[in-house]
C-alpha cells in the first residue's frame, strides 16, 4: 500500500517536472517559474547589496579623517548618491520582491504567481535598470545630486551631464518591475490560494505582503510622475520645477517625499512581516495577537502617505500644518509598539529557543527600537530642526534601515536557506558573523548621532580638523570595516552551506506553515496536489500534509493535456472558485524588456526620432504575449480532484488578468491624481503665476475633444456586453471615435499651447494631453485587440474576458480624458492673468 | 524633573560637546531649548529602550514571568497605554517650543537680514540698512537682539544652518523663508550651509559675529546712533 503510493508519487513527480520544469542552457532564459525568478531577484540584489557597500566602505575611508581625503568632491558626490540609489531601489525593494515572489506560493499552497511571465519581466527590467545604472558608475558619468535628486540642482542648468538621465531613466525602468510585482502579488494573494483559505486565514506573512502590494501599487506612482516631469524638463525644457518660469523646486519634492516616506514602510513592513513569521516558530506557538497585528500593518500603511511632509520641514511650511505632520509622524509609533509587544507576548506565552535567526532577532529589537526612538525625536519639529540633513539623520536611517531591515532579512535568509538549498548549515561561522555584524554597526553609527548633534552636515566630503569630528569619524569608519568583515562571514556562511551543509529532515525549524510541506530544495511546481484548508495557515501540520499532498490526494493531483493548473479562489472566503491555466516558458518577458530597455536608452542618449519605434516595438512584443492565452471554445467547469469542479479562469468573472487591469489602473490614476495635484499645487505654491502667455483654448474644440473620448469609451464599455453577439460593429466604432478623439488631443498639444516651454501653465496643459492622447490611443489598441480576438474565435458570451480587461481601459480613458479636458479649462481660468482669480 | 536630569546629563556631556558648530553648546535661547529638548528625549529614550530590552531579556530567559500578564494586557498596554501619553506630552513639548521662537514673536521689531545663497558663498543683505554693503560669508548681527534671517536663492536650493544660535532654514529658488536668530552673548559663531548644493557644498561655511550695539553699527560702517 505504502509502496504503491510512493509508486504513483514518483509518477506524478515525472509528470509534473517535465511539464513545469525549465530547459538547460540559454533555455534558462526563458524560465517564468516563481522559484527560479524569486532567487534572481534575491542573488541578484544581494550582488547590488555588496556593490553599495563597498561603496559605503569608500565614504567611511573618506570621512575617517579631516587630513586625507582620497576622493575629489565630485567623485565623492557620484559614490554616495550611488550608494544611497543602490541601497534603497537596488538592493532593499528588490530583495523584497525576490522573498515575496518565492514564498508567497508555496505560503499559500498554489503552484506559482498568477502572472508567471508577468516575474520575469520583471526582473529584466531590474536588471537592465540597474545595469543602467552601474554602467554610468564605471563609466564615472553616475547621478550625484543625491538620492532624492532636488532640483534645481538635478536640472539641466546646474546638471548639464547625462548623471541626472541616468537616475530618472534608470530608476523608473527599476521602478516598472515594482510596479509589476506590486500588481502580480496582489492579484496572487487575492485569488492564487489553496481552497478554504480564507483572508483571515492567511499565514501573516501573506498580510504584510498584501498591504506592502498595495502600497507599492500608490506609492510609487508620484515618482514616476516627478521622475518623466523632470525627465521632460531636462530633455524638452518643459518647465515644471524651474522658479523662473512658473515651476517650482518644492513640487519635486512633494512628489518625491510622496513616495519616499511610505518607501521606508515598504521596506520595514516586509521585514516586520518576517519577524512576525519566525518569532512564532522559535516560540513554538502561533503568533498572539493576530488580529491586532493585521490591523496595526494597515493602520501604518495609511499613516505612512500622511507623513511625508516631515521631510521637508525647513522649506518655510506653516507652524500649525507641520504640528499636523509632526502628531501623525509621533503617531506611526503605536502600530509599530502593537507589533512589538505581540512579538513580545508570543514569546512570553511560548517556549523560547535561540538560535541564529533569533539572534537577528534579538539585534532586530536591540537596533530598531533605538532607530524607532530616533524617529520620534526628529519628527518632533524643533528639534528637527538641528538635526535635518546632519549626521544624526545618517544615523537614523541606518539604525532604522540596517535594524529594521536587514537584521530580519538576514534572520530571513537564515531561516529559508535550507528551504531553497535543502541544506543545513554549518553553525561555527554564523554567530561570530552576528557579532561582527552588530558590534561593527553599533560602533559605526551610534557615535555617528553625536557627530551630527556637533554640526556634520551629511553629503561632505572634508571637514575641517578644527571641527573636533576627527575622533567620531575615525571609530565610525574602524566599526564600518569591523562590519563589512561580518558580512564578507555571512557570504562565506552561505557558501559553505550551499556546497558542504548536512541533508535534513523535512521541517528543519519545526515550522507549521505550508511552505514546509513539500520536499526540499522545492520541486518546480511546488505541490503535487494541492491542499484544502480548513485553519489558519500558520497552524497546519506539514510533514503530514506534505505526504498527503506529495501522493496525489489533494486538488489537481493529475495532470490535464499538459497544462500548467493552479487554483482560484474567491476573494475574502476562499472558497474554490476557478481553474488557472497558467502560460509555459518563454522568451518573450526578455525581448519585451530588451524592446523596454531600447526606449530607455533611446531617451538617455538622446536619440528621439527612436523613441517611437522603441514604443512600438514593446506594444508589438506585449501583443505577443497574448498569443497562447485564451481559448477557442467554450469548455465549461472541469473536475479539478477532491469530488470538486471549476471553470477555467478565461470563463470565470473574477479571472485573476481582470484584477490586475484593476488594480493597474488604480495605480494609474494615483500617476494621474498627482499630475492634476501638480497643476493645482503649482498655481498655489509657484512664484509667476498667474501666466502671462496662456493657453488659449477653444471650449467648442475642447467639448467635442471630450465628447469623442466618452463616444469611444462608452462604445468600447458596451462592446464587452454584447460578446458572442457581434461586438465587431462596437468595436470598430469605439476604435474610430478613440483614434479621433488622438488626433484631436494632439491638435490641441500641439497647437493650443504655443507656451508650453515658457511657463508651466502650458507645460502641465500640455502634459495633461499628452496623457489623454495615449490612454485614447491605446484604446483604441484595445479595441482593434478585441476585433481581432473576436475575428479568430477566441471570444464566446462565456469567453468575454478580453473585452472585459479592455472594458476597464475604455471607461478608465473617457473619465480621465473628460476629466482632464476640464481640468486644463479650469486651471487655465484660476492661473492666467486676466482670468477668474 | 526632566529638565533637571537634562541639565545634570548636560553637564556630564559638556565637555565633550562643545564646538563652534554644536547645536550642543547653545549661545542663544532657540538652540538652547531646542538642546534641552534632547537632553530631555535623550533621557526618556533611554529608559524606553531599557524597558523594551529589559522585556526582550525576560520573555527569552524566564518566559513564564510574563505570562503574569494576559496577551491582551501586553498588546494593549506595550502597544497603546504606554506610547500614547508619551507622545502626546512629548507632541505638546515640542509643538509650545516651536511655537516660542518662530521669528513673528516678539515686541520689537527685529532686524532683519536678507541670507542670499550663492553657489558658492553666502551675500547677506541688511533689509534695515539700505546704505550698507551687502557682506559675504560674514554675517554681522546684533547680541540680545532678535535678529530675523531671510533666506533665499535664485540657483539650487542651499540651507542656512548657524547651529549654536538655531534652527535651519532651507534657502529655496522662488521662496523666501525666515529663521529667527538671537545670540545672548557678543561672540563669533560657525555657521554652514546644510543643503546639499553641489560639489562646492562642504567648503559653503560662514561666520556670524554677534556685537555689542556700538560694535554692530561699527561693524557695519554706521556712524554713532542718535539716541531715541
Ligand atoms: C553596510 C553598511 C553601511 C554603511 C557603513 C553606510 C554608510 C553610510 C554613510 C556614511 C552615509 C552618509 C554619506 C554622506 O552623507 O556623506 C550613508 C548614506 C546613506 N545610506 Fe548607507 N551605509 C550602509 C548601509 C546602508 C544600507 C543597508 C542602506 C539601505 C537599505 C543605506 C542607505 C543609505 C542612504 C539612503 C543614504 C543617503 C544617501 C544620500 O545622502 O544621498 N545604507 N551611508
Ligand atoms: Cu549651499
Ligand atoms: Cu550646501
Amino acid at each position: 500500500m505504502n509502496g504503491e503510493r510512493n509508486e504513483t508519487a514518483l509518477a506524478l513527480h515525472r509528470k509534473l517536472s517535465e511539464i513545469w520544469g525549465t530547459p538547460p542552457g540559454l533555455g534558462r532564459l526563458s524560465a517564468v517559474n516563481h522559484t527560479a525568478i524569486g532567487l534572481r531577484f534575491i542573488v541578484t540584489s544581494g550582488i547590488f547589496f555588496a556593490i553599495g557597500g563597498l561603496l559605503a566602505m569608500l565614504i567611511r575611508a573618506q570621512l575617517a579623517t579631516s587630513a586625507s581625503p582620497f576622493m575629489d568632491e565630485g567623485l565623492y558626490s557620484q559614490v554616495f548618491t550611488m550608494h544611497g540609489t543602490i541601497m534603497m531601489f537596488l538592493f532593499a525593494i528588490p530583495l523584497i520582491e525576490g522573498f515575496a515572489i518565492y514564498l508567497l506560493p508555496k505560503l499559500l499552497g498554489a503552484r506559482d504567481l498568477a502572472f508567471p511571465r508577468l516575474t520575469a519581466f520583471g526582473y529584466w527590467c531590474y536588471l537592465f535598470g540597474g545595469l543602467m545604472l552601474l554602467g554610468a558608475l564605471a563609466a564615472g558619468v553616475a547621478p550625484d545630486a543625491g538620492w532624492f535628486m532636488y532640483t534645481p540642482l538635478s536640472s539641466s542648468v546646474h546638471s548639464p551631464g547625462i548623471n541626472s538621465d541616468v537616475w530618472l531613466l534608470g530608476v523608473t525602468f527599476v521602478e516598472i518591475s515594482a510596479v509589476c510585482a506590486a500588481v502580480e502579488i496582489t492579484v496572487s494573494i487575492l485569488k492564487l490560494r489553496a481552497p478554504g483559505m480564507s483572508l483571515a486565514r492567511m499565514p501573516i506573512f501573506a498580510w504584510y505582503m498584501l498591504v506592502v502590494a498595495g502600497m507599492m501599487l500608490f506609492a510609487f506612482p508620484p515618482l514616476i510622475l516627478g521622475s518623466i516631469l523632470l525627465e521632460v524638463e531636462r530633455a524638452f525644457g518643459l518647465p515644471f520645477f524651474d522658479p523662473e518660469r512658473g515651476g517650482d523646486p518644492l513640487l519635486w519634492q512633494h512628489l518625491f517625499w510622496l513616495f519616499g516616506h511610505p518607501e521606508v514602510y515598504i521596506i520595514f513592513l516586509p521585514a516586520a512581516g518576517v519577524l512576525s513569521t519566525l518569532i512564532p516558530v522559535f516560540a513554538g506557538r502561533p503568533l498572539i495577537g493576530y488580529g491586532a497585528v493585521v490591523a496595526a500593518i494597515i493602520a501604518m500603511a495609511f499613516l505612512s502617505f500622511g507623513l511625508w511632509v516631515h521631510h521637508m520641514y525647513m522649506v518655510g511650511i506653516s507652524h500649525l500644518a507641520m504640528a499636523f505632520f509632526s502628531a501623525a509622524s509621533a503617531l506611526v509609533a503605536v502600530p509599530t509598539a502593537i507589533q512589538i509587544f505581540s512579538w513580545l507576548a508570543t514569546l512570553t506565552y511560548g517556549r523560547p529557543r535561540f538560535s541564529v535567526p533569533m539572534l537577528y532577532v534579538f539585534g532586530f529589537f536591540f537596533v530598531f527600537v533605538i532607530g524607532g526612538l530616533t524617529g520620534v525625536m526628529l519628527a518632533m519639529m524643533p528639534f528637527d530642526k538641528q538635526a535635518h540633513d546632519t549626521h544624526f539623520v545618517v544615523a537614523h536611517l541606518h539604525y532604522v534601515l540596517i535594524g529594521g531591515f536587514v537584521f530580519p532579512m538576514l534572520a530571513a535568509a537564515y531561516y529559508w536557506m535550507p528551504h531553497m538549498t535543502g541544506r543545513f548549515p554549518v553553525q561555527h561561522l554564523s554567530r561570530a558573523a552576528f557579532w561582527l555584524i552588530f558590534i561593527g554597526f553599533n560602533v559605526t553609527f551610534l557615535v555617528m548621532h553625536l557627530t551630527g548633534l556637533l554640526g556634520m552636515p551629511r553629503r561632505v566630503h572634508t571637514y575641517a580638523a578644527e571641527a573636533g569630528w576627527d575622533t567620531l569619524n575615525l571609530v565610525s569608519s574602524i566599526g564600518g570595516f569591523v562590519m563589512t568583515f561580518g558580512f564578507a562571514l555571512v557570504l562565506l556562511d552561505f557558501v559553505l552551506q550551499y556546497r558542504y551543509g548536512r541533508a535534513f529532515p523535512r521541517n528543519p525549524w519545526k515550522a507549521a506553515t505550508l511552505e514546509w510541506a513539500m520536499p526540499l530544495p522545492p520541486p518546480v511546481y511546488n505541490f503535487a496536489s494541492l491542499p484544502s484548508i480548513d485553519r489558519r495557515a500558520d497552524r497546519i501540520a506539514p510533514r503530514e500534509t506534505g505526504a498527503h499532498l506529495a501522493a496525489g490526494r489533494g486538488y489537481l493531483g493529475f495532470v490535464r493535456n499538459g497544462q500548467m493548473e493552479t487554483l482560484g479562489v474567491s476573494i475574502t472566503s476562499g472558497r474554490l472558485e476557478q481553474l488557472i491555466v497558467l502560460p509555459n516558458n518563454s522568451f518573450l518577458p526578455l525581448w519585451t524588456a530588451l524592446a523596454t530597455a531600447s526606449f530607455f536608452i533611446a531617451m538617455l542618449a538622446k536619440l528621439y526620432w527612436a523613441v517611437p519605434i522603441a514604443m512600438l516595438l514593446v506594444l508589438f512584443f506585449f501583443l505577443g504575449w497574448t498569443r497562447v492565452t485564451g481559448s477557442r471554445a467554450d469548455c465549461g467547469a472541469l473536475s479539478v480532484g477532491e469530488d470538486e469542479d471549476a471553470v477555467p479562469h478565461a470563463e470565470c468573472s473574477g479571472a485573476p488578468s481582470w484584477w490586475a487591469m484593476v488594480f493597474t489602473l488604480a495605480s494609474n490614476a494615483t500617476l494621474y491624481a498627482s499630475l492634476l495635484f501638480g497643476g493645482l499645487f503649482l498655481w498655489t505654491s509657484a512664484p509667476g503665476w498667474p501666466a502671462q502667455e496662456p493657453p488659449g483654448m477653444s471650449l467648442a474644440f475642447s467639448a467635442l475633444t471630450a465628447g469623442m473620448i466618452a463616444a469611444g469609451g462608452a462604445l468600447g464599455a458596451a462592446a464587452a456586453r454584447r460578446a458572442g453577439r457581434a461586438p465587431r460593429t462596437f468595436l470598430l466604432a469605439s476604435a474610430a471615435a478613440h483614434l479621433t478623439a488622438t488626433l484631436l488631443l494632439g491638435w490641441m498639444a500641439l497647437n493650443g499651447v504655443p507656451d508650453r516651454t515658457g511657463h508651466a501653465l502650458s507645460a502641465v496643459c500640455f502634459a495633461i494631453l499628452c496623457y489623454a492622447g495615449f490612454h485614447t490611443a491605446l484604446a483604441a489598441v484595445f479595441a482593434l485587440y478585441g476585433v481581432w480576438r473576436d475575428a479568430t474565435g477566441f471570444i464566446s458570451q462565456r469567453r468575454d474576458l478580453d473585452l472585459r480587461i479592455g472594458r476597464l481601459w475604455h471607461l478608465y480613458t473617457a473619465v480621465a480624458g473628460v476629466l482632464g479636458v476640464a481640468f486644463i479649462h479650469l486651471l487655465i481660468a484660476m492661473g492666467s492673468a486676466g482670468g477668474a482669480s | 524633573m526632566f529638565r533637571q536630569g537634562g541639565t545634570f546629563l548636560g553637564a556630564l556631556a559638556l565637555a565633550g560637546c562643545s564646538g563652534d558648530l554644536s547645536a550642543l553648546d547653545p549661545a542663544g535661547p532657540a538652540a538652547r531649548d531646542i538642546a534641552r529638548l534632547w537632553w530631555a528625549m535623550l533621557a526618556g529614550s533611554a529608559l524606553l529602550f531599557l524597558l523594551v530590552m529589559g522585556l526582550f531579556a525576560l520573555v527569552m530567559l524566564r518566559p513564564e514571568a510574563g505570562r503574569r500578564w494576559s496577551p491582551r494586557a501586553w498588546i494593549v498596554g506595550g502597544g497603546i497605554l504606554m506610547p500614547v501619553p508619551v507622545l502626546f506630552v512629548l507632541l505638546l513639548f515640542a509643538f509650545g517650543q516651536g511655537e516660542r521662537h518662530l521669528p513673528w514673536r516678539g515686541e520689537h521689531n527685529p532686524v532683519r537680514i536678507e541670507a542670499r545663497a550663492h553657489m558658492w558663498f553666502w551675500e547677506f543683505h541688511y533689509l534695515d540698512y539700505p546704505d550698507v554693503e551687502p557682506t559675504v560669508d560674514v554675517l554681522h548681527i546684533p547680541a540680545n537682539y532678535d535678529v530675523d534671517v531671510i533666506a533665499t536663492s535664485d540657483n539650487v536650493i542651499h540651507g542656512f544652518w548657524v547651529p549654536r544660535l538655531g534652527g535651519k532654514v532651507d534657502a529655496t529658488p522662488g521662496h523666501e523663508t525666515l529663521v529667527r536668530l538671537y545670540a545672548d552673548r557678543a561672540g563669533s559663531f560657525g555657521g554652514i550651509c546644510a543643503e546639499y548644493c553641489g560639489t562646492g557644498h562642504a567648503g559653503m561655511t560662514f561666520r556670524v559675529e554677534a556685537h555689542t550695539p556700538a560694535a554692530f553699527r561699527a561693524a557695519l560702517g554706521l556712524g554713532e546712533e542718535e539716541t531715541e
